[in-house]
């Protein structure tokens, strides 16, 4: 199959494009750009940061987990393309070099490029925009203010891409998809009907949304996906629809598009999703992946769950639903068939009671040890309904029934908590790992509970909101 | 004069447009083939076979090479010739290279490298420090012990003793550029090797060794790394061997760069410690006797271990006199990777165990940390005038300069860190859930290279007829501006601007016999090289004018970018043509060698540094006492860099190494697991500062006294010492986590969120207990 994107404002079309090719490789190996950099090949340094643009707008991207077929249609631009044509530096370059903000120089590249794209859209949360980005010398100071002093300089012309005139190329129609018969298959429905009708008949397929979990299984233990559906032009697959009463989302919804529809009613979750993974990975990751891929530590199945959502499973034109919670079975099992897929998940609308606590050796985008999702509803200090859910704490995300029961209808008071807190030990026996140990685990996850009810009578219990 | 100037970094416009160009980036021919380590799955054992058919039928594979292929020395290793490129009969850590894939893609080797089935049987393997104690299993033939005094006798007459046992933890490098290299085979059995190295001397000698050619038949080149902090001083030896090899047998030009995933289980990091500690004071807080065992975890081969632990023996003292004082250094052998230089080169180990005994004599005294410091510093200025004579180190070198007293007398009140520590009292006894902690701590951090011969440096200058400058010399470009500074002090020795000064690759074909990039010496050596290189062209330029003007040399001045004759002023250019028309020799190679250096390390006295550079650091903390999370919130610091070269890139300098110091004792956490796999490989698990964890309050300043000593332009070194400035951080958690129970909270090193929540436990006499 082919594709067609732009690249630094030059429109490129590659034929027989092998699905699992990623965009750095293909930059560096075949392209000669070789500004973008290899850093860690799984999504986590930032150094292959590329300025990804579509209908929905610019965003960044790690080059490194992303395969060629997801940038079809896109425009790009690489850290070649941050200058203007004429040679003259963007703001952020020239920041950069006034405020001594490379030193190896390695890293510059992948800052340079999220510096540039949140210019262009106007963030100026630097912690937040760059901590996709590692940089092992400067210790960050000089680069944020490099990051400041640019910032309300005007955005250049070229910055601003338009994606391919005539959407991604689909020339030969689906039947090219097949690439002659040969293996790897891959397809890039453009709807969840076709999608449907597609998996169905391969039901041994590889659904990739962002990539950013099935890149790693590419790029670090060479997995053999089989055929390959990209859902990235799915549209009605990514849509958030907010009613009256329920939420919508779709499993295509990226992280950060989820965090757009859902920060405003329930913060906390907000600044969950802002912890999940990095600007970068946020773009590209789908709440579908998320839930899918069954991973014990993921964080939006606690908090989903915590909120009372139900999933929506669909096998050709047959759909079943259930709570998410149930989805998954044990470690690595998840009730699906081969051939079914999560198509959207639904919310009922409710008052924000929703807490979410991550514990993480770093603070910013690493993966939970513990992320604890709770949301307690009183009414005339009676706990009317408790729902508690945790990941990191057994094989799979879970709620804790014990202690959810050990509140529900009890006194909202201290003694209440305590008791939910010792409840918890007959809920999860946790394991020990490079992220913690099982006593840590224990011990914060119960913690948590506590920091629930200090937070809900007014103590500060972030280390976040202290100042000096 | 260009020295002292903010100038940027001099690739700085290239790194910002991605025009920098690393080893991976170098256009290669058509037909170039790459490189990956087929490694070991056993931490110790017999190899019994090793079944490679799959790999050399797996798609793109050229060749692959064995122990048995290799036509000369199977040895990587810079010290002890214990290091083969590829096992031989035995493993000794999970990840050690077994055999070498050549193939006409990366990716391609990396997939056929998994293929091969290698029979292993497995042997006992010594993985912790207790294991390797227990087995006597160590480099040298036992500990090497640096002493003074009379130790027990001291305990004896002391009016408190505290002991204590304290765990640091390692440091993964995570350079964001990982190894690489690259070989082009030339005419005549000839090498040329581009490599990401801090030390291009080394790339050649093993290169040739490896190849069975003199040192002259191999060139090295490093235009500039993408950060090194020691991890390519020694690390880059098995890329480049490996490249050179499979060149060689091919004809072909060979390129190897690792994975992020190998390259963390295959090289060395920062050795692991545990220190043993028993220190006795008077009844005022004066340290009378200290013994401390040090417990350095070196892994399966030598490398640089032993002068590794020489030095964090060399700081255990860091600020204080010690007068009564036993240090006992084991160097333990554990199949696990061999650790290696990283950034202070054990110093940071050793100080931390001094300031670890600080916090605990003042929690053990109830006395206020900083006052007990000051009160063990050693003499302000060298002053030997008091009743007892407090400016000897351990080891018998004077400190002749120290000026810690004042730098924290100027820190505390730049910093008010005296108001600020009643601040965080009060702010403490109204907060149960949220701790604050204050600490404000020194470095005292020597300079030179342990190994006095290393102390030397060369340089080559080349002047062309048009006037602009080639520069060249052993110091390699990590990313801390070396060349930068460097080009700074030739600009100003022939008086013109840094844009007519080529700064070029380090080269071993243009100055030879170089020493690594490290110790941070880069520009005190390679500096003083290029100024005595740039010296001896300006004195024949010099002469050669003076004599066309019949006027006496002393007329002649570079200054601003011309050369004023007299009263007639030329620009240099014109007098670069004339000196060439002349038949003037315009090159020069120029060397250095540290002068006053003397030292025995076996005997463990003498004058081991020619100076000693100074910083403190005062760190806000907050911390949760329910899951131990915690944040940096200020950050003080006042630097030693003598009169700098360019006081910019050297605050760059302390800015990155307090982080990187921070980052080592906080969230970087190194786990292996029972079997001796390290399971934190990639930056999914080992986590280093991201932009988030630096502080909010960020203030860092130059001392501003030059260096006594007679260093390039009186500046002082500043590669590692600012990394222990981040000490500071983790005495500051000590002390938040101090504040939540009387009992002594123990804090462990790397200080994560789990190490805080049990500390949090002791101090609340939890015995140990994560309980709350």
């Amino acid at each position: 199959m082919n594709i067609t994107f732009r690249l630094n404002g030059e429109t490129v079309s590659l034929s027989n494009v092998a699905p699992t090719t990623t965009l750095l490789d293909w930059l560096r190996d075949t392209r000669g750009l070789t500004g973008t950099k290899e850093g860690c090949n799984e999504g986590d340094c930032g150094a292959c940061t590329v300025m990804a643009t579509d209908e929905t707008g610019a965003r960044a991207l790690n080059a490194c987990i992303l395969f060629l077929p997801q940038i079809n249609g896109m425009a790009i631009r690489t850290v070649e393309g941050i200058a203007a044509p004429d040679g003259t530096l963007h703001p952020m370059q020239q920041a950069m070099i006034d405020q001594h903000g490379s030193q190896c120089g390695f890293c510059t590249p992948g800052f340079v490029v999220s510096m540039a794209t949140a210019h262009l859209n106007g963030a100026t949360n630097y912690d937040t925009e760059l901590a996709g980005n590692l940089c092992r010398c400067t210790g960050y100071a000089p680069i944020i203010r490099a990051a400041e002093q640019a910032q309300h300089e005007a955005v250049p012309d070229h910055m601003h891409d338009t994606p391919v005139p005539n959407g991604p190329n689909t020339a030969g129609g689906k039947a090219a998809g097949f690439g002659g018969g040969q293996p790897p298959l891959w397809v890039q429905p453009t709807s969840s009907d076709e999608l449907a009708a597609w998996y169905s008949a391969h039901p041994t397929a590889t659904l990739i949304g962002g990539a950013t979990d099935v890149g790693l299984c590419v790029n670090k233990d060479f997995r053999d996906l089989g055929p390959i559906a990209f859902l990235n032009r799915c549209a009605d697959l990514a849509t958030v629809t907010v009613s009256e009463s329920e939420i919508r989302i779709g499993a295509a919804a990226t992280l950060t598009a989820l965090r757009q529809s859902l920060g405003p009613l329930h913060p906390s979750l907000a600044t969950l999703i802002d912890r999940y993974g990095s600007v970068q990975v946020r773009n590209a990751a789908t709440i579908g992946g998320n839930i899918a891929n069954g991973s014990p530590i993921g964080d939006g199945p606690p908090a989903l769950i915590a909120l009372g959502a139900t999933l929506h499973l669909r096998m050709a034109d047959e759909r079943r639903q259930m709570a998410l919670e149930d989805f998954f079975l044990d470690y690595g099992k998840q009730d699906r068939r081969p051939g079914e897929f999560v198509e959207f998940i639904t919310l009922p609308r409710q008052p924000d009671r929703l807490k979410c606590y991550k514990l993480s050796k770093r603070f910013d985008q690493d993966i939970s040890a513990v992320c604890g999702c709770f949301s307690i509803t009183v009414e005339n200090d009676l706990v009317r309904e408790a729902r508690v859910a945790f990941g990191g704490m057994a094989g799979v995300p879970k709620r804790a029934e014990k202690a959810e029961a050990a509140l529900r209808g009890a006194s909202w008071s201290e003694k209440t908590v305590r008791g939910a807190m010792s409840a918890l030990d007959a809920d999860f026996t946790p394991l020990s790992d490079m992220r913690a140990s099982a006593n840590y685990r224990m011990t914060s996850a119960r913690n948590m509970l506590w920091r629930y009810w200090l937070e809900d009578n007014g103590t500060t219990v972030s280390v976040r909101e202290v100042s000096v | 004069m260009t020295v002292a100037r903010n100038l940027p970094h001099d690739a700085a416009d290239l790194h910002v447009t991605g025009a920098a160009r690393y080893v991976d980036d170098i256009p290669t021919p058509s037909g170039t083939l790459h490189l990956a380590f087929g490694t070991s799955t056993v931490a110790h054992g017999s190899l019994k076979s090793l079944a490679l058919d799959k790999v050399r039928a797996a798609p793109g594979v050229v060749d692959v090479i064995t122990p048995a292929d290799l036509p000369f020395a199977n040895d990587v290793s810079p010290s002890a010739h214990d290091e083969p490129l590829l096992a031989q009969n035995k493993v000794f850590y999970v990840g050690q290279p077994l055999f070498l894939v050549v193939a006409r893609s990366h990716l391609q080797a990396r997939r056929a490298a998994r293929l091969a089935v290698a029979d292993i049987e497995p042997l006992d393997a010594i993985l912790t420090l207790e294991d390797a104690l227990a087995a006597d299993s160590r480099f040298e033939e036992g500990p090497r012990i640096y002493a003074r005094g009379d130790v027990e006798g001291a305990m004896a007459q002391a009016a408190h003793v505290v002991t204590g046992a304290f765990d640091i933890g390692g440091q993964e490098h995570f350079y964001l550029e990982g190894q690489a290299a690259l070989a082009q085979p030339q005419e005549g059995g000839d090498m040329i090797i581009m490599s990401s190295t801090q030390h291009p001397t080394e790339i050649q000698h093993k290169v040739a060794e490896a190849l069975g050619v003199p040192m002259h038949a191999v060139r090295v080149e490093t235009r500039r790394m993408g950060g090194g902090f020691g991890g390519k001083e020694s690390q880059g030896n098995a890329l480049a061997v490996a490249c050179a090899i499979a060149a060689s047998r091919t004809g072909r030009v060979c390129k190897m760069r690792y994975d992020r995933d190998d390259d963390m289980m295959i090289t060395g990091k920062r050795h692991d410690f545990r220190i043993l500690y028993k220190a006795a004071c008077d009844a005022e807080g004066r340290i009378l006797g200290i013994d401390f065992t040090h417990l350095v975890r070196c892994g399966w081969a030598q490398d640089l271990s032993l002068p590794v632990a020489d030095r964090a023996m060399l700081h255990a003292d860091n600020a204080y006199f010690l007068p009564h004082v036993r240090i006992t250094s084991h160097r333990l052998k554990t199949h696990t990777q061999s650790a290696t230089a990283f950034r202070g080169f054990g110093g940071p180990q050793g100080m931390l165990g001094i300031e670890r005994v600080m916090d605990h004599m003042a929690q053990a005294l109830d006395q206020d940390p900083l006052a007990l410091r000051r009160k063990n510093f050693y003499a302000s200025g060298g002053d030997i005038s008091g009743p007892k004579n407090r400016t000897t180190t351990p080891y018998g070198q004077t400190v002749e300069d120290f000026c810690l007293g004042e730098m924290t007398e100027r820190l505390c009140e730049t910093s008010g860190f005296v108001a600020r520590q009643a601040e965080v009292t009060a702010w403490n006894s109204t907060h149960t859930v949220l701790k604050k902690g204050l600490a404000l701590t020194p470095v005292k951090f020597g300079i030179s290279f342990t190994l006095t011969h290393l102390n030397q440096a060369g340089a080559l200058v080349h002047v062309y007829q048009d006037g602009s400058v080639h520069l060249n010399h052993g110091g390699t470009e990590m990313g801390q501006g070396l060349f930068q500074k460097v080009a700074q002090v030739a600009a100003a020795r022939f008086g013109i601007d840094t844009s007519q000064i080529r700064i070029t690759a380090t080269d071993t074909a243009k100055v030879p016999n170089t020493s690594a990039t490290a110790a941070s010496s880069g520009s005190d050596l390679n500096g003083m090289a290029v100024q005595a290189a740039c010296d001896t062209i300006r004195a024949r330029m010099a002469a050669f004018m003076a004599r066309e003007h019949q006027c006496d040399v002393a007329q002649v001045v570079f200054r601003d970018g011309e050369v004023l004759v007299g009263s007639t002023a030329y620009s240099f250019a014109q007098v670069a043509e004339k000196a060439y028309l002349g038949r003037v020799s315009l090159s020069a190679t120029g060397f250095y060698k540290t002068p006053k250096i003397a030292w025995d390390r076996l005997k463990g006295q003498g004058r081991p540094f020619f100076y000693f550079a100074y910083g403190v650091a005062a760190s806000e903390v907050v911390v949760d006492t329910l899951t131990g999370e915690n944040r940096l919130l200020r950050v003080d610091i006042l630097h030693d860099t003598g009169a700098s070269l360019n006081p910019s890139l050297d605050i760059g300098q302390i800015e990155g190494g307090f982080v990187q110091g921070a980052g080592w004792l906080t969230t970087e956490e190194l786990v292996w697991d029972r079997t001796g796999r390290l399971r934190t490989h990639a930056p999914s698990t080992y986590k280093i500062p991201a932009c988030s964890d630096r502080p909010d309050v960020f203030n860092v300043a130059l001392w501003d006294q030059q260096n006594g000593e007679e260093t390039v332009y009186r500046s002082k070194a500043v590669g590692e010492p600012p990394l222990m400035l981040g000490i500071s951080a983790f005495s500051a958690l000590s002390q938040a986590v101090q504040a939540c129970g009387p009992h002594y909270a123990d804090l462990q090193a790397p200080a994560t969120a789990e190490a805080i929540l049990r500390a949090i436990g002791r101090a609340r006499g939890a015995g140990g207990s994560d309980v709350v």
